[in-house]
């Protein structure tokens, strides 16, 4: 008897909380998303395109990195901007960087591609090397640093000024702490951003240093945590990261590396976040306040006009956010403070002015001093990494002018490092 | 006996084969090979929309589609026989050497230290220290295993295994300390390149065909081989005869492990110039597959690994072709992989259906065939 009395409650509390988890399913939040904060740049094709042209396009991994998705659906975009066929677009995905880069490179050329366009930082030196086997087609490489410098003339890099993004973006996470702080939630002290980096390496370094410039540009209290995962895509490691960084203190997370890992933390334990690469809005409705990433149809736009032109390609093409490059998600007036849209706009605009600069050497301080005038960074690569050039000018760190992938590196006061590398 | 009527008994018994002809294997083979492909073909008309004569010319295509395909080809081939070549002597022990893997990584760990260290050397010492340093820290990585083993006999597959762990974990904290910059990306070396003779792969597919014939040669007419074939057969047979078991296990293990150091001089020196965590793309573990279907006949595993292969390559170009990510060229491999690892078993064994009175169990020519066939369609 006493053993049916206790399996009959045992079954009740079971189904009252089965009850309570639906019950609780159903105040999931929902994501109310604003149009993008920045103007579409609209690409239109003023040239001809003969029948063929074909490019060759070389990624790392596949669709399910969300790196290498950026640069197919840029390509994806162009393709019908174009009205290229099927035909005319070879990918070549999951390829290593080793000499696998090299070979598919080849292969491309062999199949009468035009263009070759590789999309990761390593695949550098190896698509160099098929470059120099086949003059007659330009090579095209985001993210690299060596064509300024290596004397082949149809091979190119590109990046884009994302810190212009990653700036607005910081904006974003600074007026939502600063609503935070004005609810009584945190003081003004707890204003503390932990950020999810891949490694210690100028693009990351530039990234999240312009986030928290921007964040500091309207919340002058914040401090930033960084810690590095030492892989660019590592969703264990970068939900530990994040989870680290949560239980630290830290009240919003922004991250710079490829999986869901940190924002689908940020979800589960109610903390905001500022993405990057593109909306986590789907997966996380509740916490997703905004986005900046690159659009690299503008890119692919170029360097197709210019071979069907005839024309040179540059050696390193920078994109902004007049080209279309530069691009933010619309923001999550869910999870954003008010009128983050509108601020967002706003300091675009004085961005373009040049009433406010990114790197502007007024705002931030190593080691309490100001950066020296003729402070030297590593533009042109050697073995060494020896700082090489002058970048500061008119009191501004000029990044992205001395070449395209970014060489911002300062170390500065405010983020605290909490690892290096790993 | 009332009581084994009431239990569930399968209709057919698994008998061992004692002898199979040459070419009946060989039909096993080609049918499983012909199914996998079939059913494939049929998947991708649902799964991917091609049509599947496309889709199996794709595959050819792929992997020999022009010249330069055909050298990548036989060059992607020839790397693998060579580390499945390293792992067989191994395996023909029964040391179940997991880690080719890393004891591949680390020789083109080595061989590109050599490189970063050695700045002042001409090319040639520069090549000759590269290979005589990726040979000995794969033999090192071979060896400890095999040394815990012989002393105080530890499990080998989980300390090999481990051990690739630690090589990559080795690369990674290297490429670190010699990237400055902090991108972990060394990118291609300008030196010790090995020479080029003809075409730029065809000295890596001449070494390791050497290597093939070498290893063929050691593993049949040698006293060392024939002592990897007692121990593997029975440690106890092994000892009574007087072989020191402990040493051949340490001995064999050593050439395991350099000739994997060898395959990790030969990726440094002939293709990438560089070394990374993936440099050897998970070929340890393929080439254990390479080495088994081929029953560690280094003649036949030429065939194996030009098969798997052929299987890679041409599944890359099928993400190409249909556009697609690589989820679908991946179940391919693995539905060929199935049937062909499946034959296997058909080869070994054969089904006999169960009569009433189960001591007369000598079958008949012809009733045999018949039910080896619907095994065949069983798969």
């Amino acid at each position: 008897m006493f053993k049916k009395a206790l399996s009959l409650i045992l079954v009740a509390t079971m189904l009252f909380s089965l009850a309570m988890l639906f019950a609780s399913c159903n105040d999931v939040a929902v994501a109310d998303m604003t149009d993008a904060p920045l103007a579409e740049v609209s690409l239109t094709k003023d040239f001809e395109v003969p029948a063929d042209f074909k490019i060759g396009i070389i990624c790392l991994h596949d669709e399910a990195s969300t790196y290498d998705l950026n640069f197919i659906n840029g390509v994806e975009k162009i393709k019908t901007v174009l009205g290229l066929t099927d035909a005319q677009v070879i990918y070549k995905k999951n390829i290593d960087e080793s000499a696998a880069c090299t070979e598919a490179a080849d292969d491309l050329v062999d199949q009468g591609c035009k263009i070759v366009f590789a999309n990761s930082f390593g695949h550098e030196s190896f698509l160099l090397e098929s470059a120099k086997k086949h003059p007659e087609v330009q090579f095209c490489h985001a993210t690299g640093t060596t064509a300024h410098t290596e004397d082949v003339a149809n091979f190119h890099n590109a990046f884009a000024s994302i810190y212009e993004g990653r700036f607005l973006a910081g904006v974003a996470a600074g007026l939502k702490l600063n609503e935070m702080i004005e609810d009584k939630e945190i003081t003004a002290e707890e204003a503390k951003i932990g950020y999810v980096g891949a490694y210690t390496y100028a693009e990351v370094i530039s990234g999240y240093t312009s986030f928290y410039l921007g964040a500091k540009s309207v919340c002058p209290s914040v401090t930033m945590d960084v810690q590095f995962t030492g892989e660019w895509y590592d969703e264990i490691k970068e939900k530990e990261a994040a989870t680290a960084l949560i239980n630290a203190g830290c009240v919003l997370i922004s991250q710079h590396a490829d999986s869901m890992g940190a924002p689908s933390v940020c979800e589960e334990r109610g903390v905001p976040n500022v993405s990057y690469n593109g909306s986590t809005e789907e997966a996380c409705p509740g916490t997703f306040i905004v986005s900046s990433r690159i659009d690299w149809a503008p890119y692919y736009l170029y360097i197709i006009k210019q071979v069907c032109n005839g024309a040179e390609i540059a050696d390193d093409w920078c994109g902004g956010i007049e080209e279309g490059s530069v691009v933010l998600t619309g923001v999550n007036k869910t999870a954003a403070a008010d009128g983050t849209f509108e601020k967002i706009q706003e300091v675009a605009a004085k961005l373009k002015s040049g009433e406010i600069k990114v790197f502007d050497t007024d705002t931030f301080t190593v080691g309490g001093n100001k950066i020296a005038d003729d402070h030297k960074a590593d533009v042109d690569t050697d073995e060494a990494f020896t700082p090489d050039t002058d970048v500061v000018d008119g009191g501004e760190f000029q990044e992205s002018i001395y070449r395209s992938a970014p060489y911002f590196d300062i170390r500065i006061d405010g983020i605290t490092l909490l690892n290096e590398k790993f | 006996m009332k009581a084994n009527t009431k239990k569930f008994e399968l209709p057919f018994h698994v008998i061992k084969r004692s002898e199979i002809p040459l070419w009946k294997s060989l039909l096993f083979r080609v049918i499983a090979v012909v199914a996998a492909i079939l059913l494939c073909s049929v998947l991708s008309i649902f799964m991917i929309e091609a049509n599947p004569f496309k889709f199996i010319g794709t595959l050819f295509v792929g992997a020999f589609g022009t010249p330069a395909r055909i050298w990548a080809f036989s060059k992607d081939a020839a790397l693998l026989l060579c580390i499945a070549l390293a792992i067989t002597p191994a395996f023909k022990m029964r040391f179940w050497n997991i880690g080719a893997e890393g004891q591949t990584l680390i020789g083109a760990l080595a061989a590109v230290a050599v490189i970063i260290y050695c700045k002042a050397l001409p090319e040639w010492l520069l090549l000759v220290l590269m290979f005589v340093a990726a040979i000995l820290a794969g033999a090192i990585w071979g060896g400890l295993p095999a040394l815990f083993k012989a002393l105080w006999g530890t499990n080998e597959t989980l300390f090999t295994l481990m051990m690739n762990y630690v090589a990559s974990g080795l690369v990674a904290y290297f490429l670190l300390l010699w990237t400055p910059s902090g991108s972990s990306v060394l990118g291609r070396l300008n030196r010790g390149h090995l020479p080029v003779l003809g075409h730029e792969n065809l000295l890596l597919i001449v070494l390791v065909l050497l290597l093939t014939v070498g290893i063929y040669v050691y593993q049949k007419y040698t006293k060392q081989g024939y002592e990897i074939a007692v121990v593997g057969e029975s440690e106890n047979t092994a000892k009574y005869i007087g072989i020191n078991v402990k040493s051949v296990i340490i001995r064999t293990m050593l050439i395991s492990g350099a000739i994997c150091g060898f395959a990790g001089f030969l990726i440094v020196g002939a293709l990438d110039h560089s070394v990374a965590v993936t440099s050897v793309g998970g070929m340890g573990f393929t080439a254990i597959m390479v080495s088994w279907l081929a029953k560690f006949n280094p003649l036949i595993m030429m065939g194996t690994s030009a098969f798997i292969t052929f299987l890679d390559r041409g599944a890359a170009q099928v993400t190409t072709t249909f556009n697609i990510d690589s989820s679908f060229p991946d179940m391919v491999i693995g539905i060929m992989l199935f049937f062909v690892i499946g034959c296997e078993f058909f080869i070994g064994y054969q089904l006999k259906r169960r009569s009433h009175d189960e001591t007369k169990d000598v079958p008949k020519p012809a009733i045999t065939a018949k039910v080896e066939s619907k095994g065949e369609n069983e798969q």
